[in-house]
């Protein structure tokens, strides 16, 4: 990964004549597939037979009211949880059928998580935090220290690795969980509301950090409900109903 | 291999990281455990301690020693068939000895015969009452392993002439002279003097009821001249061989009855004691409290363990947002396991390492205070005490942990 540019080239240019890059291979296909939860007597149909595909360096928001399957497509999506019914391929492998500690595997190595709330360990420095990834990739303790000393540089970190999160503000506590996400190279970037407790100017921030990330050939989906979050996508899918709505692609 | 090296490590790492944000807790949770060490070390070494007293007094009695007396160690239910038998009288010793030598490949050494009686020993105005007094013949030294701090024992011709000298033990010889040598000095037992030829090495008691220190040896002719020819004695037989103590054993049962004269079809009319024998009817006793010991003490360290598990309980509920990120981050079930498995026994270590310092202290000032007391700290007692930590940890945190490790990410995410 090279190092950001102080301020990225999008920022420049206005919506529609954004940089935009190919899509490469096919990261996610996802084909018809149902989610029901039981709420006591209840049957909730979370998702009712949702087909989609994201290809490597995309930039995919996903919008949808509260109630619209949102959250659901979110844990399939990050393989937290697997789908009642239909396929779910990530880079060509079968998701539906994996056990707990595949899919712990899959998570660890090819999806970057970043929570609306940080998640970040109250009691551990910024280091540590972005090193965790890297232990339950069982590697060594100096080529995790390596690996994050340089990802927390490269999003702008390097004078505050030894810092706690209740020492950073917002706006670095999101930067340091950006840096845990991207740490052991995934295949995309799943961002849950990445910008929800944040203020309008420091989430701006954090979606021009995404945009970068993004420009240097990284996979992000961003969960939101907030028009202008997903304003900075190339593609937009609106859910609602456990169905998607719509699928468009902004340039 | 390595990943789970490093999650150990990285366990202990979060674990201690934990215990100093909730050193209060921590603390309070970890005295449990040092209350359960302390308790079990303690009793653990006091049953050691009981055990190697009684050892140490079975030893006096020596192992390869036969003892022909009237009456069983260890008490009869039937005394009345014991109570009228003939009174063993030392002289027998002699006769023993005969068939002894007239028998090829004889199993037994050497018999002799003992008296003894209670008696008050004087020098001076030094007094010592209630001394126990031996007479017996200077066979009495093959027999006895015991050493001289000074002197030495009397010899044959002393034996059989029956002269007026004296062996004292040690506390008697420090009671009557506390401050120079008794040797060739003349003390007064019962009354009559009495030349000191040697004294005894401390020897210590026999199950804290009759100490060896507190005797006197002196010829059995001078005896029986002074304090009674009649009584009732003993014939203590050394063996060959220890190992062939039953064949033993026979053989000098055959020997006695010949001596006393017995028919065959007639019961013995006499029992030969052995320490063996001894030790079997005090073994249950001593399974017993040591059985009783550790259970009443192990209570409280299954206390201490109840208050570990609930701790970790508590830590998994108050953490379960966090093992949601982990679980996202990729931590496997075994990951969240050992995690909390490793916190549970890291308390118990503590626990632990602190109660042993407790029990040390407590060693070093009952040592201070009784030295004789027979309790000793030794390595050992640290490796098992460590090893009840860790499996009191591993137990106690185990329910938990596996909690933990079976949480649903998408529910433990949610977690507020």
């Amino acid at each position: 990964m090279s190092s950001v540019p102080a301020s990225p080239a999008s920022a420049a240019h206005p919506a529609g004549l954004r940089p935009y890059r190919e899509p490469g291979p096919i990261v996610i296909e996802i084909e018809h597939v149902t989610k029901l939860y039981k709420m006591g007597e209840e049957i909730v149909h979370a998702l009712r037979g949702v087909s989609l595909t994201v290809r490597r360096n995309e930039y995919l928001a996903i919008m949808g009211p509260s109630g619209s399957g949102k959250s659901t497509m979110m844990n399939m999506l990050g393989c937290l949880d697997t789908p009642t019914a239909g396929k779910y391929h990530f880079t060509g492998k079968d998701v539906s059928e994996m056990s707990d500690d595949e899919l712990a595997d899959i998570r660890n190595r090819e999806i970057g998580f970043v929570f609306q709330t940080f998640n970040l360990l109250p009691r551990s420095s910024s280091l540590q935090n972005v090193e965790l990834p890297l232990v339950y990739a069982g590697l060594s303790p100096s080529a995790r220290r390596e690996k994050a000393i340089q990802t927390l540089q490269n999003v702008g970190l390097g004078e505050r690795m030894s810092h706690k999160p209740n020492e950073l503000s917002g706006g670095q506590r999101q930067r340091v969980a950006i840096a845990r996400a991207l740490v052991n190279n995934p295949s995309i970037i799943l961002a849950d509301e990445p910008t929800g407790n944040l203020d309008s100017k420091t989430g701006e921030e954090i979606m021009q950090l995404l945009e970068v990330l993004y420009e240097q050939g990284n996979t992000i989906i961003v969960v939101t409900h907030e028009e202008d979050i997903a304003r900075h996508a190339r593609r937009i899918v609106r859910l609602r109903d456990g169905l998607i709505e719509s699928d468009v692609r902004q340039y | 291999m390595l990943r789970l090296l490093n999650e150990f490590v990285e366990s202990f790492r979060i674990a201690f990281t934990q215990i100093r944000a909730n050193k209060m807790r921590s603390a309070l949770t970890a005295l449990g455990v040092i209350i359960g060490i302390v308790a079990v070390t303690l009793m653990g070494t006091a049953i050691r301690g009981i055990d190697t007293g009684l050892e140490n007094s079975l030893a006096m009695l020596g192992e390869d020693v036969l003892y022909v007396q009237k009456w069983p160690w260890g008490g009869v239910e039937d005394w009345w068939n014991y109570a009228n038998r003939p009174p063993i009288r030392p002289e027998d010793a002699e006769k023993v000895n005969r068939i002894i030598a007239s028998t090829p490949n004889s199993l037994l050494t050497v018999a002799v015969g003992v008296v003894g009686r209670g008696l008050a020993v004087k020098f001076e105005d030094n007094k010592v009452s209630n001394v126990f007094a031996v007479g017996t013949t200077s066979d009495y030294a093959r027999i006895s392993s015991v050493d001289y701090s000074e002197g030495r024992f009397f010899n044959e011709t002393e034996s059989q002439a029956g002269r007026s000298v004296v062996i004292l033990g040690f506390d008697v010889a420090q009671a009557l002279f506390p401050n120079s040598s008794p040797l060739d000095q003349v003390v007064l037992i019962g009354g009559h003097p009495f030349k000191v030829i040697g004294v005894f090495v401390k020897q210590g008691e026999f199950l804290g009821l009759f100490s060896f220190d507190n005797q006197m040896v002196l010829p059995l002719g001078a005896f029986r001249k002074y304090f009674g020819a009649r009584r009732d004695g003993q014939l203590r037989v050394k063996v060959t061989d220890k190992l062939k103590l039953a064949e033993a054993k026979e053989e000098l049962i055959g020997a006695m009855r010949r001596v006393r004269g017995q028919t065959p079809g007639e019961r013995d009319n006499f029992t030969v004691n052995e320490q063996q024998a001894f030790k079997a009817q005090l073994d249950p006793l001593r399974k017993g409290i040591a059985m009783a010991g550790l259970f009443i003490t192990g209570l409280s360290l299954f206390v201490g363990a109840i208050g570990i598990m609930n701790i970790t309980f508590v830590s998994v509920k108050e953490r379960t947002k966090e093992i949601g990120t982990r679980k996202a981050l990729g931590a496997r079930r075994r990951s969240i396991l050992l995690q909390f498995l490793i916190e549970a026994v890291s308390i118990c270590l503590i626990g632990g390492a602190v109660g042993m310092l407790v029990a040390y202290l407590m060693f070093a000032g009952i040592q201070h205070e009784a030295p004789n007391f027979p309790v000793r700290f030794s390595p050992d007692l640290v490796a098992i005490s460590m090893l009840v930590s860790v499996v009191t940890g591993v137990i106690s945190g185990f329910a938990p942990a596996w909690g933990a490790s079976r949480l649903d990410p998408v529910v433990a995410l949610r977690y507020e």
